[in-house]
């Protein structure tokens, strides 16, 4: 199925819960309710003709300017070979949104490493420590406006430059 | 006298229980193949949990790419998968020529695919190599990185790095083949053939090896589909799925090759063994790619015209690149001016990382290691 | 032989007016400090040398060629580059049993070259219970292991030292049984004893004395492999897995004796095997040189030692080869294949000796063609493999 018909499929079930949709760029992709993504995920993954048995790929993307964290989903099926992308938008000061991982297994560390670089939380986690920072970390380094403190427990975190 | 037939029948895990003991396994340890950390609990030999900790090796790769722009940020590709750099080349520049429209020259298509293969072979012959070093056996481990010694030797000819290769460019290659290169990888591959035989008598054949990786840490098809396991690790699963094969990119298309997928002829599909195994046969469907793109390659320009400052137009794009290590994803976000907005890299043994905690469970110690070397992971393409 | 020599060396007033056991004692200690010297560490440390050459040939390496004409001083450097380092106790271990570790060990292993016969002259001592004596002596390196793995207070040495201990002490029952095997046709318990009853001739061996111990060779090599801590058995010090295991937290001199051991281990399992099933030092009646007393020992010696050290170097292409088995399935080829085959051995050797108590020569001929058979297809084997891998080619851009 091509990502024009996915979408309709959407439509059809999820109707207003769908925010946009956008075909007419390189990947095609939905836009769905925060409040909606493990419904609509779950529905990819059982629908017969649908079968998006696997998510590829989670990334946070921190849109300052627009004020809000976009959420990533690449979801792509094995039996019919067809991909999905949804998106979901969650404001930068209440980044809350809730975890696929009961959907699928991979969400889990890719939504750790979301948390630990873009803070966004998601509730339902099974384990949301951080995965790539140290535990006591301040900050979330992904985001526009992380300024990288000058020192961790006393290391500097900047180097001087050997060509001065 | 079948001293060798052994028949691993353990009580894991139930009866006889004693007071479960916290070892900790890296960040420097013998076998955890870059820094990276288990803490194991244990009852005896026999594992209860081991739970990864990763990041000893976080370089920020993702936030360095917002700040060095597209052409500046190709050599730091090399870093997130040193053992198999030219697929993370490749990706980068796939996603970037995908964002701003740039066709890449055949020519420059079919070089990428001749290092990228090359590179594929070195890198299965560095985690064959290692898985059975883990197990206890160092002649095997030598005569893989001998190969993989003369593999380097090519690259280093092609593009003068033996391991950060920065090969590529956004729009192709950075140089075209040296003259009588092909002679050259054709006769490394003549004979790295019956190397191959030789490896696989010494190794695969071996009752040790085999009674060591046959039915250890089996993963169904099912399981590494929900943990997205992806590559070499999931095709051992019995599921053939290839990027190169089902989502064409590049010049695959024109290229004729199988994909193995484990059988389970050590003991069942989707165990240690096959693994491993698939990784051999991978390394011989790379040697006929690599022969077929020698015949196949045409002449002309390897390198499109790319702006210096390159600025591709807004939005996001998503590409698949099959790495060593299996499905590699980029995903870039430009935002219109000559620096990313974003870029994620989702990669093979992130995933394979992520499935120990749940493989863990009634393994024996020296399992742990068979398993972090089966699944072939390598630290710093899980914590970039 | 030292009694009389000492005797005579008093009688002789070399040690003027000491009373007679402080002569015997210094003359002892003497002849000890001589033999551990002059010929232990160096087995040891030769040992070592050729273990790394043999394993580069193997491994498409050179190996150590900078000390010394073809490196042979290199385990000389070695073991003095290691004396020479600091020693490192941690804070937590506990110092006394850490220290004295590895005296055990070394003590376990240097005591058996007392009953190692190598020529029908030279032996420390002929001990009436000679085989057992040694089969006890290598015990007590498990007690210095385990010593070892407790006292660093390290959870990977603990490991390797219990390692140690269920191995060794579990593979020392197919060992004994095996060994005993060979007692039901001697007779006897002394080695010099057990080496007279064979022959220089192979079908005068007791490896191919009767299927039984045919098979027992195998069952006691495979035994001992295990109790000398080698490879596929080398679960104890497994580096991929216990780091280093019982040795993971020593340092300098002390890392040294483990060692030490370790290597010279190899020694001593390839002797008794010699003794045992491979007769020993017993030479061919050579004209003029086994007629004099010299000749005769230096010949004896030199054979004795070349079986030996092909047993090393069997030994050491096994451990360049296979890999490293795991503990649950250590554990099953002994308890499962190797016990049984063993008290099999020893019955089938008994009934036989109770038909024919002086031995069946057509089935001890029969035997040795099939050995022999054996290692000639060994050697096809090894021939087909070198001519299929073909000539290394070079590719570095730079030649």
């Amino acid at each position: 199925m091509d990502a024009v018909s996915i979408h309709s499929r959407l439509r059809e079930k999820f109707a207003d819960r769908i925010v946009s949709v956008e075909e007419a760029v390189k990947d095609p992709f939905t836009v769905v309710e925060a409040s909606a993504i493990v419904d609509v995920c779950s529905f990819l993954r059982d629908e017969a003709e649908l079968q998006f048995d696997v998510l590829c790929n989670q990334t946070g993307v921190d849109y300052k300017a627009a004020g809000y964290i976009e959420v990533v989903y690449h979801l792509y099926s094995y039996s019919h070979r067809h991909y999905v992308i949804l998106k979901v938008r969650v404001p930068r000061d209440a980044a809350v949104l809730a975890s696929v991982e009961g959907v699928w297994k991979a969400a889990n560390w890719l939504e750790r490493e979301i948390f630990d670089l873009l803070g966004v939380h998601f509730t339902g986690h099974s384990d949301l420590r951080r995965l790539l920072m140290p535990e006591d970390w301040v900050g979330y380094p992904l985001r526009k406006d992380f300024v990288e403190p000058a020192e961790y427990h006393g290391i500097s975190t900047t180097r001087e430059s050997l060509l001065r | 006298m079948s001293v060798a037939g052994f028949e691993v029948e353990v009580d894991r895990g139930s009866g006889l229980e004693t007071e479960e003991m916290t070892l900790n396994m890296g960040p420097q340890h013998p076998s955890t193949h870059g820094v990276l950390r288990f803490v194991v609990k244990a009852d005896g030999e026999v594992m209860r949990r081991a739970i990864p900790d990763v990041g000893y090796l976080h370089r920020s790769i993702e936030k360095i790419a917002e700040k060095v722009g597209y052409h500046g940020f190709m050599p730091y590709t090399d870093r997130v998968d040193y053992v198999a750099a030219m697929f993370c080349n490749q990706g980068w520049g796939m996603v970037t020529e995908k964002l701003a429209d740039i066709e890449v020259p055949k020519r420059g298509e079919y070089c990428r695919v001749i290092a990228a293969e090359l590179n594929r072979i070195a890198s299965h012959l560095l985690s064959v190599g290692t898985l059975i070093l883990d197990i206890g056996a160092i002649t095997p481990f030598f005569h893989a990185f001998r190969e993989r010694e003369k593999i380097n030797d090519l690259l280093e000819e092609l593009c003068g790095a033996r391991l950060t290769y920065n090969y590529m460019r956004i729009g192709g290659v950075a140089w075209d083949l040296p003259p009588g290169y092909e002679d050259k990888v054709l006769a490394f591959l003549a004979q790295l053939d019956p190397m191959l035989d030789e490896h696989c008598d010494l190794v695969a054949a071996n009752t040790i090896f085999r009674g060591r990786c046959a039915k250890v840490a089996t993963i169904s098809a099912k399981q590494a589909i929900a943990y997205n396991l992806v590559g070499p690790n999931l095709r051992a699963c019995g599921v053939r799925y290839d990027v190169r094969r089902d989502e064409p990119y590049s010049v695959y298309p024109e290229l004729e090759f199988d994909v193995p997928v484990g059988t389970g002829s050590a003991g069942e599909v989707g165990d240690s063994f096959d693994r491993y195994w698939v990784r051999v046969l991978e390394i011989r469907e790379s040697i006929k790619i690599l022969r077929q793109c020698f015949r196949q390659i045409p002449d002309g320009p390897v390198v499109a015209k790319v702006a210096r400052k390159l600025k591709p137009p807004e939005g996001d794009a998503h590409i698949r690149v099959e790495s060593a290590r299996g499905d590699m994803g980029w995903y870039a976000v430009s935002d219109g001016t000559e620096f990313p907005y974003r870029c994620k890299v989702r990669t093979g043994s992130f995933a394979a990382m992520s499935i120990i905690e749940e493989l863990s469970p009634g393994l024996m110690l020296a399992d742990l290691v068979t398993v972090i070397a089966s699944l072939d992971i390598v630290a710093p393409e899980v914590d970039r | 032989m030292l009694q009389q020599l000492l005797d005579s060396m008093i009688a002789d007033g070399t040690f003027g007016a000491l009373p007679r056991d402080l002569a015997y004692l210094i003359g002892m200690v003497a002849a000890g400090a001589a033999v551990v010297f002059g010929f232990v560490l160096n087995v040891s440390g030769v040992t070592t040398f050729v273990e790394r050459r043999v394993w580069a040939r193997i491994q498409s390496r050179i190996g150590p060629n900078r000390v010394g004409p073809q490196g042979i001083l290199q385990w000389l450097a070695d073991g003095l580059k290691l004396l020479m380092k600091e020693e490192a106790i941690p804070y937590a271990a506990d110092s006394l049993l850490f220290k004295l570790a590895p005296f055990i060990v070394t003590i376990g292993f240097i005591t058996a070259f007392v009953a190692i016969p190598f020529s029908s002259a030279l032996i420390i001592a002929d001990l009436d219970l000679g085989i057992l004596y040694i089969t006890a002596m290598t015990s007590l390196v498990v007690v210095g292991i385990m010593v070892a793995g407790w006292s660093s207070n390290n959870k990977w040495s603990l490991i390797g030292g219990i390692r140690a201990a269920a191995q060794i002490v579990s593979y020392e029952i197919p060992a004994a049984v095996s060994i005993f095997t060979v007692i039901l046709i001697t007779g006897t318990l002394s080695m010099q004893g057990i080496i007279a009853q064979q022959g220089w001739g192979p079908w005068d061996w007791f490896i191919f004395h009767n299927p039984f111990t045919f098979l027992g060779f195998f069952v006691t090599f495979v035994a001992l492999l295990a109790e000398g801590n080698r490879t596929p058995f080398d679960l104890p010090e497994a580096e991929s897995e216990l780091v280093a295991g019982f040795v993971t937290e020593y340092s300098g001199a002390r890392y040294l004796f483990f060692f030490l051991v370790e290597w010279g281990n190899l020694y001593v399992i390839s002797a008794i095997l010699v003794t045992l099933f491979l007769g020993g030092w017993h030479v061919p009646p050579i004209p003029w040189i086994t007629e004099s007393a010299v000749g005769l020992n230096v010949l004896q010696a030199l054979t004795f030692i070349g079986k030996s050290y092909l047993g090393v170097i069997s030994i050491m292409w096994i451990r360049a080869t296979l890999p490293r088995i795991r503990v649950d399935q250590l554990m099953t080829t002994c308890w499962k294949y190797l016990l049984p085959i063993s008290f099999f051995n020893f019955m089938g050797t008994a009934l036989w000796v109770l038909i024919w108590p002086a031995g069946f020569r057509p089935a001890e001929i029969l035997l040795t063609v099939v050995g022999f058979c054996l290692v000639g297809y060994f050697f096809v084997r090894v021939a087909f493999h070198l001519r299929r891998s073909g000539a290394q080619i070079t590719l570095s851009p730079l030649s």
